[in-house]
């Protein structure tokens, strides 16, 4: 009757499918530091001491960028100087460009896309995850369509939104909800299933009723998997963010691009995805915070 | 695919009192078992138990690896829903497991005082944590105890409750002989004050001849033997009557007598091959060895 639990369930191949994997990037990076979270050292914390010697490599990648356009290696045309940039985004934000509007302004309309997409995403992923994960029964009926669907490739959905809700803001929410949801859904369900047997017969012996048993034992020992689902769905539905935007909007930072695109204006493409950028380590830095408040008892930090 | 695993409810739904026909017990009795059977596959791991603990009994059961001793134990707690046969074992039943399994998102004192019904859970449980001298440790994060402060705890959690029966699960194994004696004298201090009934599984014949009113072995699936001890604790462990039972036992365990002789490190109270101050052996060694 005891059968060890694997550090992982099958379904949790976090962001090795769908679209983190599809970007490849900071989702894969995310995903080796979550496994490494199961363990007491929490990710992020290796360089600590040298963190600025990890400066270097940037710095001096933006410095070799720079020689090549001021000496006309690297024409203008193809991409602009870091310094062109920089003064693309002053210009951004000072000024309200007939072309663009402002910088600020774009932003505040992405990031709320991001912001309901997200939220609406994670609910719904935590509460599918939370059903499949306490029932057999949830399991047997939700699983199946989840992994069915989330297998499906975000990307070729494009034309079917399209064609269901419109070029309006509806299909780009929901394009991140999507992305999000699966994410954490997946992560959920296996953080409550993963959740060490022995503990829950330590429950068992202890006398928790089955509420308790919820409350003190399995919803914290999923809480670490959970929020290693938050850091993943975010990163994807950034990414889905930056794909929806892209369906004929009118506004945000997608809409940014595809003008800049037209006039053949790379700085300011190259402005609107360092923001995407930025806002990526930005959410992520959140969430480590986040993690590092609510799994203070892995590090043993006592406050 | 992913592995079949059982989700919470059916988990939670083991709660239920194993055995489906408990006989009924006369009240000095703390344990009784009939006939009780366990067979993983085809392999017969118990077969045909039977057992009696009388309330307040100290009761060491020793056997060798993989006789079963650990299932017995686990059908006593009622985390063995495939056991057949009768077990009776009224009145609360407190187990300590041989990883001290504390809840690490917990802080100590919440561990001591989890799932417990008393008016005042937490006073109850910051004295049950100073009787086994852990009060200074009680908001300390459990993943930052040492072994022993943890097993400590776990028994805090486990006597907390006033058990009429505490199951131990080789719960001092894995700690080291300075720390295992401190233990032992504890455990001792604590059963002659609350006077549980207590089964206490060990792989160390001294342990059990140091603490045991009867030490019992484990073999074939039911209780191959028995002796009874009557030795006032504390006890010295080179007693002529204990070193006559030492062997008996090692011989009933299947340990031929003259191997006794020759490693008996092995079965003291955990003492390691190495002493633990001594320098490794490599920096006895001259530099040109
Ligand atoms: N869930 C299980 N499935 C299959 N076999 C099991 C299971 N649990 C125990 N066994 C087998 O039952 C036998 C008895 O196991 P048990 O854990 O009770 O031994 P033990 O006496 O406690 O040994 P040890 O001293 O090594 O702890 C072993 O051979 C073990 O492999
Ligand atoms: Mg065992």
């Amino acid at each position: 009757m005891l059968v060890p639990t694997p550090a992982r369930t099958a379904p949790a191949g976090t962001g090795s499918h769908g679209f983190a994997a599809a970007f490849g990037g900071p989702g894969l990076v995310v995903a080796d530091d979550a496994a490494a979270a199961g363990g007491r050292q929490p990710a992020g914390r290796r360089f600590t001491g040298q963190g600025w010697l990890r400066l270097i490599s940037p710095v001096v990648a933006v410095g070799l960028w720079q020689a090549a356009s001021s000496t006309g290696l690297l024409p203008a045309s193809k991409l602009g100087s870091p310094a062109s940039i920089v003064h693309t985004a002053y210009n951004l934000i000072v000024a309200d460009s007939p072309t663009y509007g402002t910088l600020q302004s774009s932003l505040l309309v992405s990031c709320e896309r991001w912001a309901m997409g997200f939220a609406a995403g994670v609910v719904a992923g935590v509460f599918l995850g939370v059903i499949s994960g306490l029932s057999r029964a949830g399991e047997t009926i939700l699983d199946p369509i989840m992994q069915a669907l989330r297998s499906v490739p975000l990307l070729g959905l494009i034309p079917l939104f399209i064609v269901w809700f419109g070029i309006g803001e509806l299909p780009k929410v929901l394009f991140v909800t999507l992305a999000a949801t699966f994410l954490m859904y997946i992560e959920t369900f296996a953080g409550i299933r993963n959740v060490d047997r022995k503990l829950a017969e330590v429950g068992h012996v202890l006398g928790l009723r089955r509420s308790e048993m919820l409350r003190h034992i399995v919803l914290p020992g999923a809480l670490p998997q959970v929020l290693t689902g938050l850091r993943l769905s975010l990163v994807a539905s950034l990414l889905a963010l930056v794909v929806g935007e892209q369906i004929n909007a009118s506004a945000g930072l997608g809409f940014m691009i595809t003008q800049a695109e037209q006039f053949l204006q790379t700085s300011v493409i190259m402005v609107a995805l360092i923001v995407y950028a930025i806002l990526g380590l930005l959410a992520d830095a959140l969430v480590r915070l986040l993690e590092r408040k609510a799994l203070v008892w892995r590090r043993g930090f006592v406050e | 695919m992913a592995p079949r695993l059982r989700g919470i409810k059916e988990i939670s739904s083991e709660r239920a009192p194993a055995p489906p026909q408990a006989h009924a017990v006369p009240s000095g009795v703390a344990a009784s078992l009939r006939g009780v059977t366990r067979s993983f596959g085809f392999r017969k791991v118990l077969g045909g138990l039977d057992l009696d603990i009388a309330a307040g009994e100290f009761v060491a059961l020793i056997g060798r690896s993989g006789s079963g001793k650990s299932t017995l134990l686990r059908a006593l707690a009622g985390l063995d829903q495939e056991v057949t046969g009768s077990i009776a074992a009224p009145g609360p039943v407190s187990v300590a497991f041989q990883e001290p399994r504390l809840v690490p998102w917990k802080r100590v004192l919440a561990n001591v005082a989890l799932g417990l019904r008393a008016a005042d859970p937490v006073s109850v449980a910051r004295t049950a944590l100073r009787e086994v001298g852990l009060a200074e440790r009680e908001s300390a994060w459990p993943l930052t105890l040492s072994g022993g402060e943890a097993q400590r705890a776990s028994l805090a959690r486990a006597l907390v409750r006033e058990p009429r029966l505490l199951l131990l699960d080789e719960p001092f194994s894995a700690l080291d002989a300075l720390t295992r004696i401190t233990i032992h004298r504890l455990v001792l201090s604590l059963w002659e004050r609350h006077r549980p009934a207590v089964l206490l599984v060990t792989h160390d014949v001294d342990e059990a001849l140091a603490l045991a009113d009867r030490v019992l072995v484990l073999g074939d699936g039911r209780i191959a033997h028995q002796a009874p001890i009557t030795l006032p604790r504390p006890r010295d462990r080179d007693h002529p009557a204990l070193s006559a039972l030492r062997l008996r036992l090692l011989t009933e365990l299947g340990v031929p007598a003259d191997s006794t002789q020759l490693t008996p490190v092995t079965f003291r109270s955990g003492m390691p091959s190495r002493i633990p101050w001594a320098p490794p052996r490599s920096e006895l060694r001259g530099p040109t060895d």
